[in-house]
């Protein structure tokens, strides 16, 4: 069982998923309190007709001109969503769920096309729906790394910035920060984030890394500060063990063993969270409870000879 | 009858159950609900054979229904503990889709469920699947399905039109007049669960999202009676369908990803042209308007 963590491959494999956690962690933070939880998940879907494409278009497997096509079409259906939202009545609900399951349609399509011709069947595009960490090769792993330090130096440097855009968006402005800057920055990191984890957890779950270790961190900090690094805490915990899981059995995709990972955690955080977690609620109230009873039977004495 | 006349008939009762239940969606606000619960379906549909060790109607209609309630029952809950309610879907909905995928994966594997059928849906098999019914003959099973999820849908909508209205445009008043508005939601999220699980074997489970909303949100360009969306979404649903279809056929691929590219087409041209809130109208008329004030001043 331990034997395949001393696999050079799989180390690389463990470490690219382990910071890709960390990097979803922090941006799901950020889209947790931009109220966008489920855009990540229309994003990813909608990425998947341009990876096909780029496939199709060049002929071969290169991660990273597969992330260029994620990232274009990731990009289409998010202005295809503001543009439906703001020009009629349509809700942004409605509008995401139809680019989520427009363009995945068509993804499938096109990789329905892709996979009969020559090469298409090998070319592993198949794991890019559940995400295939085991299927990555050593370049593919830089790629990744690559981005993902990116992405997690992005928000770190600019955490004050992040801070003020996210909570109080007027005092931003007031002290010169370009909002339409900090928009573009927050799509583009978010898409990057997507789009390089939808080789190793798949089109479909990606958006559970985002959710899940943001409001599981919420259960222990008051904090934004501490929010973020418990948030990368948990998604990189989410990732490692995930990957290291679903590397046991043969074929097993790593996205949902990742995702159920994350999600222990998250109901670990919702019973025995320091904030708000429901056992503390719950003692608290029963304190409340008790406190209450207590004053009663001070003010009112005969009440305890009724009793 | 032709194997590809039940290929179409069998996508145009997606469309139409489909279209119906999704003009409430969008009215409810709840469309990405749609999208959790076609997720969470596959959960109920694995359980459903895990247990009977078989995929037939009965268990599976079963096994959705109660993954598309506790669906439902999970998210309010996260919800009433402070989690934004989109952060809430998204926790349940990813959590129990992986749940099913590894079960598939690792117990199921190989039967007859596999994840790829999960997700695209397997339309060109449903012909060999035959049940004999009296009166009607051998017909396909899931298009017998279909045909009994869009008459129960139809009888619903049908025999509580006026509760249905009331609950989706004003809750509150709906509240007030004593209509019982939580059960109405959990029999609606019971509907949208065996819509969802019959048009599964046709289309999957994500692109019956497209069918769901997206024929719903094109219909809602075009009227503002609750009646005509209803007519309109139906007939539009059957369109891409049988559009789907036909596009499939042509380049051969993927016809459920076919139906939900053509229900986007649809629902572009509906965008662009509808004469009530459409592109091309609001455009026109905001210039009309801007000419007209411009007159007046001259």
């Amino acid at each position: 069982m331990w034997s395949i963590l001393l696999s050079s491959n799989t180390q690389w494999v463990l470490a690219s998923t382990i910071i890709l956690g960390i990097a979803a962690g922090l941006v799901g933070s950020i889209a947790y309190w931009k109220k966008q939880s489920l855009m990540s998940d229309a994003l990813a879907h909608a990425s998947l007709p341009g990876v096909v494409i780029s496939f199709l278009l060049i002929g071969e497997k290169n991660l990273l001109i597969l992330i260029l096509g994620a990232a274009g079409s990731a990009l289409a259906g998010s202005l295809f969503i503001q543009w439906v939202q703001s020009s009629t009545r349509i809700t942004e609900d409605t509008a995401m769920g139809m680019v989520l399951s427009i363009f995945y349609g068509l993804g499938i399509m096109l990789l329905t096309i892709a996979n009969r011709t020559a090469g298409g069947n090998q070319s592993g595009l198949d794991s890019f729906i559940f995400g295939q960490a085991a299927s990555m090769v050593r370049f593919d792993v830089f790629t990744m790394l690559g981005l993902a330090c990116l992405v997690i130096l992005v928000v770190c440097l600019g955490f004050k910035e992040w801070k003020l855009y996210l909570f109080d968006a007027s005092f931003a402005k007031g002290t010169g920060l370009s909002l339409t800057f900090m928009n573009i920055l927050y799509t583009a990191v978010l898409v990057t984030t997507i789009v390089i984890g939808i080789q190793a957890v798949g089109v479909i779950l990606i958006a559970a890394l985002l959710i899940i270790p943001a409001v599981s961190a919420r259960y222990w900090t008051h904090s934004f500060r501490w929010m973020l690094v418990l948030a990368a805490v948990f998604g990189g915990a989410s990732g490692g063990i995930g990957t290291f899981i679903s590397a046991l059995g043969s074929g097993w995709p790593t996205g949902p063993f990742i995702v159920v990972t994350a999600a222990s955690f998250f109901t670990i955080s919702l019973i025995f969270g320091k904030e708000r977690g429901i056992l503390v609620r719950y003692i608290q109230y029963k304190l409340h409870q008790k406190e209450v009873h207590v004053r009663k039977v001070n003010t009112h004495p005969e009440a305890k000879g009724a009793k | 009858m032709t194997y590809s006349a039940w290929i179409i008939i069998t996508a145009s009762l997606v469309g139409l159950s489909c279209g119906f239940i999704g003009v409430f969606l969008i009215l409810r606000k709840m469309a990405m609900m749609a999208d959790a619960i076609s997720h969470t379906v596959l959960l109920g549909i694995v359980l459903a054979f895990l247990i009977t060790e078989k995929l037939s109607g009965a268990p599976m209609l079963i096994g959705a229904i109660i993954a598309g309630l506790l669906t439902a029952f999970l998210v309010q809950w996260l919800h009433s503990l402070d989690i934004q309610l989109h952060a809430s879907m998204g926790i349940v909905f990813t959590t129990l889709f992986a749940i099913g995928v590894i079960l598939i994966a690792t117990s199921v594997g190989n039967a007859h469920l596999d994840v790829q059928h999960a997700l695209m849906g397997e339309i060109t098999f449903i012909p060999w699947n035959t049940i004999t019914l009296p009166l009607i003959g051998q017909i396909p099973q899931a298009t017998a399905l279909l045909g009994a999820t869009l008459f129960v849908v139809l009888f619903f909508i049908v025999a509580f039109y006026k509760e249905w209205k009331i609950t989706s445009f004003d809750p509150a008043l709906a509240a007030s007049l004593g209509i019982p508005v939580l059960l109405m939601h959990y029999l609606f999220m019971g509907l949208v669960s065996i819509t969802t699980v019959a048009s599964f074997d046709a289309v999957g489970a994500i692109m019956v999202v497209a069918m769901l909303i997206t024929p719903a949100a094109s219909a809602y360009l075009w009227t503002d009676r609750l009646s005509y969306m209803l007519i309109l979404s139906g007939g539009f649903g059957v369109i891409s369908a049988i559009a789907g279809y036909f596009i499939a056929a042509w380049i051969d691929t993927s016809i459920s990803g076919s139906m939900a590219f053509a229900s986007g087409l649809l629902f572009i041209v509906s965008f662009l042209c509808s004469p009530l809130h459409g592109l091309l109208s609001t455009y026109r008329r905001s210039r009309h308007r801007k000419l007209s004030s411009h007159t007046e001043k001259a």
